[in-house]
C-alpha cells in the first residue's frame, strides 16, 4: 500500500456563487428524483452538491404517457415537470435532505413572476438549503419554463425577481433554444445571478412510423444526453467567456473525460443527468475518474483546469 | 466508496432460442435470485457502450436454487438485439429486482391469465404460488401454436393449463380472456392475475370486475432509470372517487390492482 501523505492529494474544491462544493461534480435536477432514490447506490455525501428535481408551487401532475423516447446516444423526455408542489417538498423531501453535508440546491419554476418569487421567499425561511436554481428552461411545459428563458428581458425580470425574495445564492438554469444564449445569460447576470448553469434539454420529436404518430403523447420532449454533448460544450465555451459570473455546464456528460471537457471549456463545476439514469452510480465514477485524471496529469488543483482550453 | 446495492454483473450461464426471435437467458444472479418476488423485473444493460443508452426492463422468469435468474425476451430492437448475442461466460450488468410483484396468497385457488410475452412473470408467479399451497388455473393464449413458449415446463408444474391461440392451433379458438370467461363462474377463483397486451388486460379487468374478483395486472411502460428518480414511465391510474393520476410503473408497478388502473386512453 501506498505511504500517506507521500503523494499530494489532489484538491478537488471549487467555490460557486459563495458556495464551496468539495468537488465540481452534481446531478441535473430532474434526473436524480429526490435523492432518496440514489442513496441505496451511493454514499450521497460524496457528491459536489444535490440537486433536486424542479418543484413547482402547486403539484404539477405531468404529462401523459409515452414520455420517454430514445433515440441514437440520446433520450427525449417530456416528463413535464411532474412534482408533488412545494408543501410537500418541504414536508416530506426536504427533511431527509438535510441529513447529507454536500449543499442542496433546490430547482424552481413557476407559471409567473409571482409564482418564482413566492417559491424563493418560502424555501428562504426553510433551513438546510444552500442555493436556487431558477428553471426558466423547460421545454416540455405550456405555461413558465422556457417562455421565460428565452427573451432577455423576461429572463431577467425573473432573476431580478427572485433576487428581491431571497438571501440564498441564485443559479439561473438556461435553454439552448435560443438565437444567441450569451445574450440571456449577460442578461440574468446584470440582473443578479450569481451563477449559471446549462444547457438545460434541446427540443425535438420522434416519429412512430408504424402508427404515423408522434411517439411521444406531448409531440414533443427535450433531448438529452451523449448525443448533445458537441452543443452543450459550445454553449458552456461561448458564455463561459462572456460572463464573469461561474458557470455550471451538463449535456451528455457520461464519463470522466466529458466533464473533463467541460471544464477545461471554462465551467467551474459540472451535472450529470442521462448518465445516472444509466448507472446510478456514474457521478461518483467521474468524481474518481476526475482525481485520477489530475494525479496523472500533475495537477494539484482542479481549478486549473477550468478554462484552461488552448486555442 | 460505498457498494452498489443490487447491481451486478451478472454471468451468463446459456443463451437458448426458443422460437424465431425469442430466448431464454439463465443467468448467474444470486443476490438477485435470493430476493426475487414474483412480477419484479430486472434493468438490464444492453450495451458496452452508451447506445442505446438505456436499460432494457425484463421481467423475472424463474428464479431458482443455485443463484439463477432466468429471462425470457422477444427481440423487438437494438438493446435486444445485442442481449440475443451475449453468450455463455459473457458478463451483462443488471440492476434489480426492481418494481412491486404480485400479491401472494396462501390455499387459495387463483387464475392466471397470460397474453404472448405476458407469460413471462405468470410462469413465476405460478410457481411461488403452488409452493405457497394454491391451485393455479393458468390460462395462456397466443396467436398460434409456435408462439406458446415454455409448454413443458408448464405442463411439468402442477398447474392446471388452458390453452388459446387467435387461429386455433392449439386449444380454443379466440383471445385468452374469451376462454377464461366460461370458467369463471365454474371455477370461483379467489383472485385473479393477468399480464399481456394493454387491450387484453382491460378485458380481463372487466372480467374480473364483474366477477367482482380481485385482480392484479402488470403494466408495461417506456422506463429510462427503473428507481423512480426520472418520473419518466408513469402510467394513469384512478384514486377512488375517480380522478387521474400519474404513478411511476417501476416502483408504484408494475403490479397494479386492476381497479386502480384508468383504463381509458
Ligand atoms: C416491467 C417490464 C417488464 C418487461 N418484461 C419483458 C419480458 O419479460 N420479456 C420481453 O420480451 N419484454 C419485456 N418487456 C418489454 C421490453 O422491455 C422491451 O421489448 C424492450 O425494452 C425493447 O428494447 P429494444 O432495444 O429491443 O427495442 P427498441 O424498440 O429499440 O427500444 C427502444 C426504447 O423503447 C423502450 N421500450 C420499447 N418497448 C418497450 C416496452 N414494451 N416496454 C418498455 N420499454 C420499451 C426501450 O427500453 C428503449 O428505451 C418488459 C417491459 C417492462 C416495462
Ligand atoms: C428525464 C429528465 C427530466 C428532467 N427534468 C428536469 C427538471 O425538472 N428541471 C431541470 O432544470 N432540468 C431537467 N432536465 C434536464 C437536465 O437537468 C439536464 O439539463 C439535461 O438533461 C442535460 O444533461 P444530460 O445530457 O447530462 O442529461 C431533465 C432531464 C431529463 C432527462
Ligand atoms: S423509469 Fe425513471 S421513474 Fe420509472
Amino acid at each position: 500500500m501506498e505511504q500517506a501523505g507521500k503523494r499530494p492529494r489532489v484538491n478537488l474544491a471549487v467555490e460557486i456563487t459563495g458556495l464551496t462544493l468539495q468537488n465540481p461534480v452534481m446531478p441535473a435536477s430532474g434526473t436524480f428524483g429526490f435523492g432518496e432514490e440514489y442513496a441505496p447506490f451511493i454514499d450521497l455525501n460524496r457528491l459536489g452538491a444535490l440537486v433536486v428535481k424542479t418543484i413547482t408551487l402547486h403539484p404539477t401532475p405531468g404529462n401523459p404517457p409515452p414520455r420517454l423516447m430514445e433515440g441514437h446516444c440520446g433520450l427525449l423526455n417530456s416528463v413535464g415537470l411532474q412534482n408533488p408542489g412545494l408543501e410537500i417538498f418541504l414536508r416530506e423531501k426536504l427533511p431527509y435532505l438535510r441529513r447529507y453535508t454536500p449543499p442542496l440546491i433546490v430547482s424552481i419554476a413557476g407559471r409567473t413572476t409571482e409564482e418564482y418569487a413566492e417559491l424563493a421567499a418560502r424555501l428562504s425561511e426553510a433551513e438546510g438549503i444552500a442555493a436556487l436554481e431558477v428553471n426558466i428552461s423547460c421545454p416540455n411545459v405550456k405555461e413558465g419554463g422556457i417562455v421565460f428563458g428565452t427573451v432577455p428581458a423576461m429572463a431577467a425580470r425573473v432573476t431580478a425577481i427572485v433576487k428581491e425574495h431571497t438571501h440564498l445564492p441564485v443559479i439561473v438554469k438556461l435553454t439552448p433554444n435560443v438565437t444567441d444564449i450569451t445574450t440571456i445569460a449577460r442578461a440574468v447576470e446584470d440582473a443578479g445571478a450569481g451563477a449559471i448553469a446549462l444547457i438545460n434539454t434541446l427540443q425535438g420529436m420522434a416519429i412512430d412510423i408504424e402508427r404515423r404518430r408522434p411517439a411521444l403523447a406531448n409531440i414533443v420532449g427535450g433531448l438529452s444526453g451523449p448525443a448533445i454533448k458537441p452543443v452543450a460544450l459550445y454553449a458552456v465555451w461561448r458564455v463561459a467567456r462572456a460572463v464573469k459570473v461561474p458557470v455550471i455546464g451538463m449535456g451528455g456528460i457520461m464519463t470522466a473525460r466529458d466533464a473533463i471537457e467541460f471544464l477545461l471549456a471554462g465551467a467551474t463545476a459540472v451535472a450529470v443527468g442521462t448518465a445516472t439514469l444509466v448507472d446510478p452510480g456514474a457521478i461518483t465514477k467521474i468524481i474518481a475518474g476526475l482525481e485520477n485524471y489530475l494525479t496523472e496529469q500533475g495537477l494539484a488543483d482542479v481549478r486549473e483546469l477550468i478554462g484552461a482550453l488552448q486555442i | 466508496m460505498k457498494l452498489l446495492l443490487q447491481d451486478l454483473e451478472a454471468e451468463v450461464l446459456a443463451s437458448h432460442q426458443l422460437g424465431q426471435d425469442v430466448y431464454l437467458l439463465r443467468l448467474h444472479a444470486p443476490l438477485i435470485a435470493e430476493a426475487a418476488q414474483p412480477g419484479q423485473f430486472v434493468h438490464v444493460r444492453c450495451s458496452e457502450t452508451f447506445d442505446p443508452l438505456l436499460r432494457r426492463p425484463l421481467s423475472i422468469h424463474d428464479a431458482g436454487n443455485e443463484g439463477e435468474l432466468t429471462l425470457l425476451y422477444q427481440v423487438k430492437g437494438r438493446g435486444t438485439a445485442w442481449l440475443a448475442r451475449q453468450q455463455s461466460g459473457q458478463k451483462i450488468n443488471i440492476l434489480g429486482p426492481r418494481g412491486r410483484g404480485f400479491t401472494l396468497p396462501q390455499n387459495k385457488r387463483l387464475a392466471l391469465v397470460a397474453g404472448g410475452m405476458g407469460m413471462v412473470p405468470l410462469l413465476f408467479l405460478a410457481r411461488r404460488a403452488l409452493e405457497a399451497g394454491n391451485e393455479v388455473d393458468f390460462f395462456y393464449g397466443a396467436r398460434d401454436r409456435e408462439q406458446l413458449y415454455q409448454l413443458e415446463t408448464l405442463k411439468a408444474m402442477q398447474v392446471n393449463l388452458f390453452l388459446a391461440t387467435d387461429d386455433g392451433s392449439a386449444g380454443f379458438q379466440g383471445p385468452v380472456t374469451k376462454l377464461w370467461e366460461k370458467y369463471i363462474p365454474e371455477r370461483s377463483y379467489d383472485r385473479g392475475y393477468a399480464c399481456g397486451p394493454r387491450p387484453a388486460l382491460a378485458a380481463f379487468a372487466c372480467l374480473a370486475g364483474r366477477a367482482s374478483l380481485p385482480a392484479e395486472v402488470s403494466l408495461e411502460e417506456r422506463m429510462a432509470c427503473g428507481l423512480g428518480a426520472c418520473r419518466g414511465c408513469v402510467t394513469a391510474l384512478q384514486d377512488p372517487s375517480g380522478n387521474k393520476y400519474y404513478e411511476n410503473v417501476c416502483t408504484g408497478g408494475p403490479v397494479f390492482d386492476a381497479v386502480a388502473v384508468y383504463w381509458e386512453d
